[in-house]
């Protein structure tokens, strides 16, 4: 695959609230905003950091199922809807199951490194309590192979198969440690999120979330190896930001003081009608991670602070493996550690991540590479991590399904 | 006959009401279950549901869906497994929305007894008349097999009455539920003398199924229940016309019901819970154990005047409560009902409202509101302090709520005393599952220095 034939620049990111179970202002009952709400939100907050919104080419939109969470497909069409001077502009969407996100951004990169587009309006959006949780796991039990493991899945489709890979990890480097590891990783998720006002779990006050963390699963009601906690949010809420060029960005008049550059990019997909080969690896991520670690010529030692996609808590483990940071069959050590807290070897999720923050599945990537672009540019507010300049560059990797449709960014200094 | 095997076919008369629909709703949950059990495959399950007004029957079907539905979203996980032959369905909802239809297929409705003619066991949930009861069970008597068992509802009249009037020969027992009995975790138990020891088992199995906790009760009108709440209710009436030479009847009503949900942290005040209720059947209860126990004055002028009035409280078939002693909007009390002037007075800080207030004083240091407490499992943490302080505060307020206490503890003694409690446990379990006290009568907080 050809490198980076030129400079591409993010900037202006914005994200909404993830509103949900656990935010004071989420009643299930009541009337909340919908996609267009979000959309809009997210769209308005992007085109709030720059000069003219004619300025930009197109759009993009990453989402996974509005078409059942909302009943409404064809959302490349909700991007004229922010403004009008978006209308006409051309507009797509990416779908890859909780992967959209990443692959709106990859979308909108290859528009500005093909030439065809100067800047790019890339959004992400879901919107999932219209449903209740029983209902949701039908809808994203999708980003898995329908045909051939619905039927004999679990009625929570998606956490019982992480409840696997968290069963085959414990069967093979200690149960103990592994479920004292995973709780770990929620109260990081949680302390993080208590910092940022858009987080799901900002108003979370438990004092005690280790022990939270460490719940007994209850088979009979939900998955037989991990707990509700150790589980991301069902979020509604969007992300968006700009790509632009060297010329984009110039146009649109923004320092670069305020915006990252990308240094590497992996994409790597895998059978969808497959189960993974081994439950204890995440090996399609770790293959998109390699490629962008070898386009940047950098290593896990460079990168100062990183995004993971921590669907469960098990999968944060395993990412800090797929990563590169913790050899394989330590993720476990290394979380427990503390290694992925803010003050730790390499600060991870610093905004709550998936388990923190909330994950409205389709607009997660997007969420990840804003907060990224705001760690690096200092606009991270009580999230703000200390950037090491020695290692200035950031990483994130955006996943879809089980291990399926991934895809790795680094970015740095501008 | 084993109780799979009675559970084959089961009736509930008078269950289009709130109560009959929720026992409806609990045996049709557990007949389904069975239903769906491979070794049940060619068994045919009868759930009959009688009633005299098919409008409630047609609510009662709609009623029942949303139960089982509520019932499969949360067991789906187990769900799943009955259908895992049927390559037709897949998805949760799927699932969910066949177990609906599947459980519904055993429900008959209809306002004739004679659907009830094959049934095992028969659930009795009509209204609280000795004579409609004795009258139907007669009817029942004729047309079921000699080995039907009969559970009657009844939350007052005793058991040993129906069986003589109706002939019963021991074939029945007073099983009753609590509202709504879907919620509730009580039931009480009542045999007479001449239940028969397997319908006893039998019952004791039925409530396993159900989830219900068992407090057996003697066979004495208002069993352990109405014999807590009727006394309760007619002391605080009693109150009420002392406490109106210095409040008025409003300011009275309002600082009883704040004094009991308040100062004594329960979930609502009296005059509340008459409502929830409703004032008709407080009535009825309380001349149904005021025939079997003439001695002890179960009366009330007041409740009769609020009848004589049409202020009858209750709720609506969608739950939602009437006005009563309490005028209700959106669920919360507004107003009370003054019955010299035929009208709601509405709550008035700056008048008669503020001066029962100021009339009771503030709440005792370390009071934390009922709400607050019920999912704590250091609840008794906070409350011993809170009533050790209640003893010693000079407040109108601590002083009635002192009184009130007595009472409450002087209701359980005599409950035991009277025979009808086996045990301090049996009224406090009553109490605290049942009326969703945090405490029972027969507790350190009761004890009134």
């Amino acid at each position: 695959m050809n490198k980076l034939r030129k400079s591409v620049y993010l900037t202006a990111g914005y994200n909404t609230i993830s509103l949900g179970s656990g935010r004071n202002e989420f009643h299930p009952r009541k009337p909340r905003p919908g996609l267009e709400d979000y959309v809009k939100e997210a769209g308005e907050g992007v085109i709030a950091q720059i000069n003219d919104p004619a300025n930009i080419d197109e759009g993009v939109i990453g989402n996974f199922m509005a078409a059942r969470f909302n009943k409404q497909g064809n959302l490349p069409g909700l991007i004229p809807m922010i403004n009008p001077t978006l209308k006409y502009k051309p507009c797509t969407r990416t779908e890859g199951a909780c992967g959209s996100g990443g692959l709106a951004l990859f979308t909108s990169m290859k528009s500005i490194l093909s030439d065809v587009s100067d800047v790019v309006l890339c959004l992400g959006v879901e919107v999932q309590n219209t449903v209740k949780a029983i209902y949701g796991a039908d809808i994203l039990g999708g980003a898995g192979h329908y045909a051939s493991q619905r039927k004999s899945g679990h009625a929570y489709f998606f956490p019982a198969k992480f409840s696997d890979r968290a069963a085959a990890y414990m069967a093979k480097f200690g149960k103990d440690n592994v479920r004292r590891a995973m709780a770990q990783w929620y109260v990081n998720a949680i302390e993080n999120a208590r910092k940022n006002p858009k987080a799901q779990e900002y108003h979370n006050a438990n004092p005690d979330l280790f022990a939270t963390g460490m719940a007994n699963p209850n088979p009979q009601a939900f998955c037989d190896d991990i707990n509700v906690f150790d589980c991301s949010k069902v979020s509604d809420g969007a992300s968006g930001l700009i790509f632009a060029s060297e010329e984009g960005l110039r146009k649109l008049g923004v320092d670069k003081s305020k915006a990252v550059k990308i240094y590497g990019w992996g994409q790597a997909e895998n059978d969808l009608t497959k189960e993974p080969e081994d439950l204890t690896r995440l090996d399609t991520s770790a293959q998109a991670v390699k490629q962008a670690y070898e386009m940047a010529g950098i290593g896990p030692k460079d990168i100062g602070v990183l995004e993971v996609h921590d669907c469960f808590t098990i999968t944060g483990l395993l990412m800090m493996e797929a990563t590169g940071f913790a050899e394989y069959g330590h993720g476990w050590e290394f979380v427990l550690g503390g290694k992925t807290k803010l003050d730790g070897e390499i600060p991870t999720n610093p905004t709550g991540g998936l388990v923190g923050f909330g994950h409205y599945t389709g607009g997660t990537g997007v969420r990840q590479a804003v907060d990224l672009l705001h760690e690096l540019t200092g606009q991270a507010g009580a999230n703000q991590v200390k950037i090491d300049p020695k290692r200035p560059y950031g990483m994130m990797i955006s996943m879809g399904g089980n291990d399926r449709t991934v895809t790795a960014l680094i970015v740095g200094p501008a | 006959m084993d109780l799979d095997t009675r559970l084959q076919n089961v009736t509930v008369i008078g269950a289009g009401g709130k109560m009959g629909s929720g026992i409806a709703a609990l045996l049709l949950t557990e007949m389904a279950r069975l239903s769906m059990m491979p070794e049940h495959k060619s068994t045919k399950f009868r759930l009959n549901l009688i009633d005299i007004s098919d409008e409630l029957l047609d609510g009662l079907k709609g009623y029942l869906r949303d139960q089982l539905l509520k019932i499969a979203e949360k067991s789906c996980v187990a769900l799943r497994a009955c259908y895992a032959d049927n390559p037709d369905i897949v998805e949760n909802c799927e699932v969910i929305e066949r177990y609906v239809e599947d459980a519904m297929v055993l429900v008959r409705t209809g306002s004739f007894f004679e659907m009830a003619k094959d049934s095992h066991l028969v659930f009795e949930a009509i209204v609280e008349n000795e004579k409609i009861k004795i009258k139907v069970f007669k009817q029942l008597k004729k047309l079921c097999g000699p080995e039907t068992f009969f559970f009657t509802n009844t939350s007052s009249i005793p058991i040993k009455t129906l069986d003589d009037g109706a002939g019963l020969d021991g074939r029945i027992i007073g099983f009753h539920f609590y509202n709504p009995p879907v919620v509730q975790k009580l039931a009480e138990l009542i045999s007479s003398d001449k239940t028969r020891p397997d319908l006893v088992e039998t019952s004791k199995e039925i409530a396993k199924r159900l989830r219900k906790t068992i407090v057996p009760s003697n066979d004495v009108a208002g069993f352990i229940g109405n014999g807590y709440f009727m006394r309760d209710g007619l002391f605080a009436i009693d109150k009420v016309k002392e406490l109106k030479k210095e409040l008025g009847f409003v300011g009275a009503v309002y600082a009883l019901d704040k004094v009991g949900r308040d100062f004594l942290i329960r979930p609502m005040g009296i005059f509340q819970l008459i409502d929830y209720v409703g004032i008709d059947v407080f009535q009825l209860i309380l001349k149904v154990m005021n025939s079997y126990l003439p001695a002890e004055g179960l009366h009330s002028d007041l409740i009769d005047k609020m009848m004589r009035l049409g202020v009858r409280g209750g709720q609506r078939p969608d739950g939602s409560q009437k006005d009563g002693f309490l005028k209700y909007e959106r669920g919360r009390p507004v107003a009370i009902f003054d019955p010299s002037k035929k009208e709601y007075i509405p709550y008035n800080m700056e008048g008669w409202t503020g001066k029962a207030e100021k009339y009771l004083g503030p709440m005792p240091e370390g009071n934390v509101p009922w709400k607050a407490l019920t999912a704590d499992r250091q609840k008794d943490a906070k409350l011993a302090p809170y009533f050790n302080t209640l003893q010693k505060v000079d407040t109108k307020g601590a002083e009635l709520a002192r009184v009130y206490l007595a009472r409450f503890r002087e209701i359980g003694e005599k409950l035991i005393n009277m025979g009808i409690a086996g045990s301090p446990e049996d009224v406090n379990n009553v109490v605290t599952l049942g009326f969703y006290h945090l405490y029972g009568p027969i507790s350190p907080y009761t004890e009134v220095k």
